[in-house]
């Protein structure tokens, strides 16, 4: 097909506003309010300027947006080593040590941040019960930063009242780009409602990024933010294979449905390297609803079981077949061979499964009865059938609403629980992103580990957090925004180290916005073609991209469709019509602002799972069984694949170079 | 779904630039017709069920609709957010109804003191581990 270039004959042409700054963020999730508070504070001596992009509003930005009802990170009485081992094992052997050990050194200032801010955090009673935020509050309980006991569901997490998690978060990032403004006399530092499009080289250095061009969903601008250092957290991917549900309900991602994986593109168009991103998480959730099952397995402690009532963890021959192919992870039993023995039964007809609430909570009513008596037993087995709603309130209210439109009451009947579409992310319980720089001291550090500024990606002056800095899952919400302080304040070293670098780039203002504003023109151009602007020869629109490209990575990247099963024979077909997509995208068609953020969302979920399917072809075993299957290599391979796999995206030639980098374990 | 907005109670948010819903939703998905001042989520299928517009709706216009692919008709989940505490009440299929009541917030709105009692950040310790207010655990 003829490919329409941009030349504003037929949308109209935006205003473009270029802005300077010195350290630019990224995204206005938890990672980058960590990063915009710790920046403020170290740029505030040096008169360094910092701006933040969120392409939504800072508020209600990001995974946190409806709130979450634990932090999932917080080392507390444990030993930080032992966050490494943990981490290390639910993600199959293979996890940069020295980026998680940072992270678990760190993370417990974020929290006690949390607290101190104002959000409400369950503390341990006397009588051993639990106290939300208040009643701990007007106990008189101790604070965490002063020795107060968490009420924790696991060994890494505690229980919160978060439904304002976020807002809490942004009111504190918000606070500090407001004093660096000022400190630094800009008009405005926060831009809400702008979407970074893509990153653009150093007309001097073409290793390095000089700026991101985005655009305001609301008016007809074009920004192109000038930067030093510039930090990514703009987020992972959603809703790239074909959801479950394939109407209105695949609104209801597991992970925030806005997440499209820009975090991913921005740095990979940047020539950035990245490194396992083969690695997908599967969750395990309430079927549909995906409200979260941490609280019920670890603080209710409900089991799971197939149809019959018989646990899938403990089917002998289950296990034996899964020793024979996966060996000694098999039985570290982390969350991606748990999916692998669900999935055997459901695949052996004994679904559907489910998660046995009811008898949870049988059992709890005895033990409180039993301890409490009658009265006082049934008053605390109350506020826990609350606490027990308040785990989907918080975080997943679509869960609250599905269980009340089935008439599921939790003490009544069990719920149904399935394995979703697959995630790509490095923040929760997977590791997909990007190869960063780790600190300089932890010891035992190989030269490949250390190379230059914590969390610096292989681009100089571009860090990544978050969910796109790989190969170190399990952050959570705590850590990504410990994570981003840790990357702000090298950031600002970066920044005081080159003192005379003056970002530039060499295309012009009217090339950056012709590129960006390109869906509009095709729109325009032949929009009067036929008499229904939806259905046109000359372009594609944006919902009919992303419904391609599910498609797509469902059936030949190994999706829901076929079990998550691929293969090298499958991988190959799928990514022949992936790259048929790619040059289709050329012909993406926008009517509007909204439409357009929805065409350059699915172009970024597009180089995502490229990336992906690429990796899964690379890595020639099945690492994660549960998550994905290679058919041809249904075996974990530790001599020959114990390894990260790292890859550079060179978009200007659409090539892509692989190869293996050494794992190195820091701690016994 | 989706969120939707009932007629009669969503007054476009009058006088102002933009609506609320259209403030917050981190999706993007709220417009507002102008011409009779009603917002409408613009593309329900890629709704979270997030709740941030009905919570933060002055008007209480917008409610959610539980999504059709899989929830049948007839319940419905409506919080009521303040300052430091949100209510929610959690009508059944069956019309059961339960309701909670959760803590949101220990601190005012807008009092969050950032620096106030921090340390000045050392720059002899800007390459070494730790954040400016606290050391690294050993």
């Amino acid at each position: 097909m003829e490919k329409t270039t941009c030349t504003f004959s037929f949308c109209e042409k935006p205003k473009v506003i270029e802005i300077e700054t010195d350290l630019l963020l990224i995204g206005g999730g938890m990672a980058c309010c960590g990063a915009a508070y710790e920046a403020a504070r170290w740029a505030d001596a040096k008169g360094i300027k910092i701006t933040m992009v969120d392409k939504a509003a800072t508020d209600r930005s990001g995974a946190v947006a409806m709130g979450l009802s634990a932090i999932n990170t917080y080392v507390g009485e444990n030993k930080v080593e032992d966050y490494v081992k943990y981490v290390r094992a639910d993600l199959m052997g293979i996890t940069r040590e020295d980026l998680t050990y940072d992270l678990g050194r760190h993370v417990d200032d974020s929290v006690h941040l949390f607290e101190e801010w104002g959000l409400p955090i369950w503390k341990k009673g006397d009588d051993g019960f639990s106290l939300d935020g208040f009643q701990a509050r007007d106990a008189g309980k101790k604070m965490l930063k002063d020795g107060g006991t968490p009420v924790r569901s696991g060994k890494w997490q505690i229980m919160i009242n978060g439904e304002s998690y976020k807002v809490i978060v942004a009111e504190a990032a918000k606070k500090a780009l407001e004093y660096n403004r000022k400190k630094t006399g800009v008009d405005q530092n926060h831009f809400e409602r702008v979407f970074i499009v893509k990153l653009f080289h150093d007309a001097n250095d073409p290793k390095r990024v000089a700026a991101a061009a985005g655009y305001s969903v609301r008016e007809n601008k074009i920004y192109i933010f000038k930067a030093k250092a510039m930090i990514n957290a703009a987020g992972g991917a959603v809703n790239v294979f074909r959801p479950r549900s394939t109407k209105e309900g695949q609104g209801r991602a597991w992970y925030p449905v806005w997440n499209s994986g820009s975090g991913y593109a921005l740095g990979m168009q940047a020539g950035a390297e990245m490194t396992l991103m083969e690695n997908r998480f599967v969750p395990a959730r309430f079927k549909d609803g995906y409200g979260p099952v941490g609280a019920w397995f670890l603080f209710f402690k409900a089991k799971a079981t197939n149809a019959l009532g018989e646990d899938y963890c403990t089917n002998e021959a289950y296990l034996a077949e899964a020793r024979a192919k996966y060996g000694k992870y098999v039985d570290a039993m982390g969350t991606a061979i748990r999916n692998h023995l669900m999935m055997k039964d459901m695949k052996a007809g004994k679904g559907p499964i489910l998660m046995r609430t009811h008898e949870a909570m049988d059992a709890i009513n005895k033990q409180f009865v039993a301890a409490l008596g009658e009265k006082e037993g049934k008053k605390k087995v109350k506020h826990l059938e609350a606490e027990a709603w308040e785990d989907f309130l918080d975080m997943a209210i679509g869960q609250a609403g599905l269980w009340a439109s089935k008439n599921i009451e939790p003490d009544k009947s069990p719920s149904e629980i399935m394995p979703t579409e697959p995630y790509l992310l490095g923040s929760h319980a997977g590791c997909a992103g990007f190869w960063c720089s780790g600190p300089a001291d932890i010891p035992g550090t190989p030269a490949h580990y250390h190379w230059g500024y914590n969390r610096m990606s292989t681009v100089p002056g571009l860090f990544m957090i978050g969910d796109v800095c790989g190969a170190s899952g399990h952050k959570f919400s705590s850590g990504s925004h410990a994570e981003g302080r840790i990357a702000a304040k090298s950031a600002i070293a970066f920044i005081l180290d080159h003192p005379d670098y003056k970002p530039t780039i060499k295309e012009t203002a009217d090339e950056v916005a012709a590129e960006l504003y390109l869906p509009y023109e095709v729109y325009e151009k032949h929009k009067t073609f036929t008499t229904d602007p939806k259905t046109n020869p000359h372009y594609i629109k944006p919902d009919m991209l992303q419904a391609r490209l599910q498609k797509i990575a469902d059936e030949y990247f190994g999706g829901c469709g076929t079990w998550y099963m691929t293969s090298k024979t499958m991988l190959d077909a799928g990514l022949q019509l992936l790259d048929m997509l790619k040059e289709d995208a050329s012909h993406m068609a926008a009517a509007n602002l909204h439409e357009l953020m929805r065409c350059w969302e699915n172009y970024h979920r597009i180089l995502s799972v490229e990336a992906h399917a690429r990796h899964i072809l690379f890595r020639e075993e099945s690492r994660y069984p549960g998550y994905y299957y290679r058919g041809d290599f249904d075996m974990i391979d530790d001599v020959n694949w114990k390894c990260f796999t790292n890859s550079v995206y060179d978009a200007k030639a659409n090539t892509w170079t692989m190869k293996k980098v050494e794992y190195k374990q820091l701690f016994e | 779904m989706p969120s939707y907005v009932l007629t009669e109670k969503c007054d476009g948010c009058k006088g102002q630039d933009k609506t609320a819903c259209q403030y917050i939703c981190p999706n993007d998905l709220m417009v507002l017709n102008r011409d009779i001042m009603k917002a409408t989520n613009q593309e329900t299928d890629q709704c979270w069920e997030c709740y941030n517009c009905v919570k933060i709706c002055p008007q209480q216009a917008i409610e959610v609709r539980a999504y059709q692919d899989f929830a049948p008709l007839g319940a419905n989940v409506i919080p009521m957010r303040s300052t430091d505490s949100i209510m929610w009440t959690v009508k059944f299929r069956n019309g059961i109804i339960k309701r909670f009541k959760f803590p949101i917030r220990t601190t005012v709105e807008g009092s969050i003191d950032l620096y106030t009692g921090k340390p000045e950040p050392d720059f002899a310790k800007l390459k070494s581990s730790g954040f400016f207010n606290s050391e690294a655990r050993k």
